[in-house]
């Protein structure tokens, strides 16, 4: 397999896999969440590699889920004790972030993981860092890694879709008709560090935010259903990635960076075009109803 | 026999006692307003009651047993301010909400279940917008969604939150309708209600409330211009009102 190839699909893999994951939480209202967990996952990978000395896909996938749901947690115990809910969020994460970088200066250069990295991400050196098993290659650790956190992400959405559905439109309802809404909370709380821990190589802490949310916001405005939201959703992060590629090979920029500015494109040309919520259609269907009115 | 019995509750807010001592019974088959000033904690109760927010203590037993072996006894319908109606779905699967019980945890709704929140859409005369997208409803619309939903729970007993809330003529006759349908097939109904010009036609049972209950009882004995006044405190702003909601209006 050539080295576009596999660029090309792990892009695509971040933006179906994070795209699925980021939709959920777009219409849970809870988007500021994956930007702490997409953070906080730093010291998870810190950690899995103090505990392994070594930057293995699982110890990593483990070490994200930890943090990540300690990152919920946390976030929920300090609103919960009085805490304005977004200055919990800002606090938890930045706090375990920071632990997170100081813990890296002590890796040094034992491997290639900075804090230059850990923001950005580099997809160009994916293809290189592959599953060795027996001295064969078996092709990317980042593919293998989000194609698991993909099959994680449609397992779960599949088997709790109800679930999920019910207790995103009305929790307190969910809750009387005996819906475990802080399981599915943590649930989504370990999707969401799943799917940010496997494409922390490639786009880095920052970008897998916009990753995460812009394509579910972007599905929002352009769906009326609650399946189809999601679907497009991921949807939208593929077409980001492809178009976002092609950009950066036409202009010879950061591939990642690209591909988190197609995102961007992509909510804006939704938000002013879509059918229904877009401002363009508002503008005409007003300007509409203000003829008839005439 | 009660189908509630509510024993000490208290909530705390804030550190600030919202509802204490409230202890009462429900009987079964009645029809109860819950009836107070803003800020009375009437919304808070019957959230307490069905264990959506914590309680700082107090056990609530349905039917004589302890509640949480009796929640699926319950039908609720909210306040419709309290959901994002910019969801995206549409009325039937808001009401397949209320069949989630008999649908079953893993399973998919059948065409059965299907029928029968379609039956529920259209005892409220909302069938036809069955497949519409729920921020496209009215207010009204939307609450009627809400109480078509409580109806496909098939409950025993209903607790409504501020129902009459902003809505229209024809929503209004289809709650009352409902509550009437409900009381003769021996159903108990708790409404957190606002107009107290509409007490005396709509519930036979009142509870009078501000932070603790005041009064509890039947309309006729407990809904006087004695308890009002203490229920309200120096805020009867409605005084001049006061012979027309005693006599309720027919």
């Amino acid at each position: 397999m050539s080295y576009t190839f596999w660029i090309i699909l792990t892009g695509c893999l971040v933006g179906l896999t994070c795209g699925i994951a980021g939709s959920l939480l777009v219409l849970r209202k809870m988007s500021m969440i994956a930007d702490a967990i997409s953070h906080t996952v730093l010291l998870g990978i810190v950690g899995a590699f103090f505990v392994t000395q070594s930057l293995n896909g699982i110890p990593m996938l483990i070490g994200a889920a930890v943090v990540g749901l300690l990152t919920a947690y946390l976030v929920e115990l300090l609103s919960n004790s009085g805490v304005q809910s977004d200055a919990s969020i800002g606090v938890v994460f930045t706090s375990l972030f920071a632990l997170g970088v100081v813990l890296i200066s002590f890796i040094g250069d034992q491997v290639h993981l900075d804090t230059k990295h850990a923001l950005m991400g580099e997809i160009a050196f994916v293809p290189w860092d592959t599953l060795q098993i027996n001295g064969e290659s078996y092709g990317p650790v980042a593919v293998w890694m989000l194609g698991f956190s993909l099959l994680f992400n449609i397992l779960l959405i599949t088997l709790f879709y109800k679930q999920i559905k019910m207790s995103t439109f009305d929790p307190q309802f969910a809750a009387l008709v005996g819906i475990p809404l802080t399981f599915i909370h943590y649930l989504l709380m370990t999707m969401v560090s799943f799917s940010t821990v496997a494409s922390f190589n490639s786009v880095g802490a920052i970008l897998v935010v916009a990753m995460l949310i812009v394509p579910g916001a972007t599905a929002y405005l352009l769906s009326d259903r609650f399946l189809h939201v999601i679907i497009l959703s991921g949807a939208v992060g593929v077409l980001s990635a492809l178009l976002g590629y092609l950009c950066a090979s036409f202009f010879n920029v950061s591939i990642a960076g690209s591909m988190a500015t197609m995102t961007g494109v992509l909510f804006s040309l939704a938000f002013l075009f879509s059918p229904k919520h877009g401002i363009v259609f508002k503008k005409i269907n007003s300007g509409y109803e203000a003829i008839k009115v005439k | 026999m009660n189908a509630i019995t509510v024993q000490q509750l208290k909530v705390i807010y804030d550190k600030q006692p919202v509802l204490q001592d409230v202890s009462f019974q429900i009987p079964s088959g009645s029809l109860t307003g819950i009836v107070g000033p803003n800020g009375a904690g009437k919304s808070t109760l019957i959230k307490a009651m069905l264990h959506l927010i914590p309680r700082k203590s107090g056990d609530i037993h349905v039917f004589d047993k302890p509640y949480a072996q009796q929640k699926h006894l319950i039908g609720y319908v909210p306040q419709r301010s309290e959901v994002d109606w910019d969801f995206p779905t549409n009325a039937l699967d808001v009401v397949l909400m209320g069949r989630y019980r008999q649908i079953g945890f893993f399973k998919r709704a059948k065409q059965e279940e299907i029928n029968w929140a379609k039956s529920c859409l259209d005892k409220v005369g909302m069938l036809d917008y069955a497949n519409r997208q729920i921020s496209q409803l009215s207010g009204g619309q939307q609450q009627r969604v809400f109480l078509a939903r409580a109806l496909a729970q098939n409950a025993s007993i209903y607790f409504m939150d501020e129902p009459f809330a902003g809505v229209d003529a024809q929503t209004e006759k289809a709650i009352i309708q409902l509550m009437k349908e409900w009381k003769e097939e021996g159903k108990t109904v708790l409404v957190v209600h606002h107009d107290l010009q509409t007490v005396k036609d709509y519930f036979d049972h009142v509870l009078l409330l501000n932070k603790t209950p005041i009064q509890y009882g039947e309309t006729q004995k407990v809904f006087t211009l004695n308890n009002l006044e203490r229920t309200y405190g120096g805020k009867i702003s409605f005084l001049d009102k006061t012979p027309a909601i005693l006599q309720g209006g027919e």
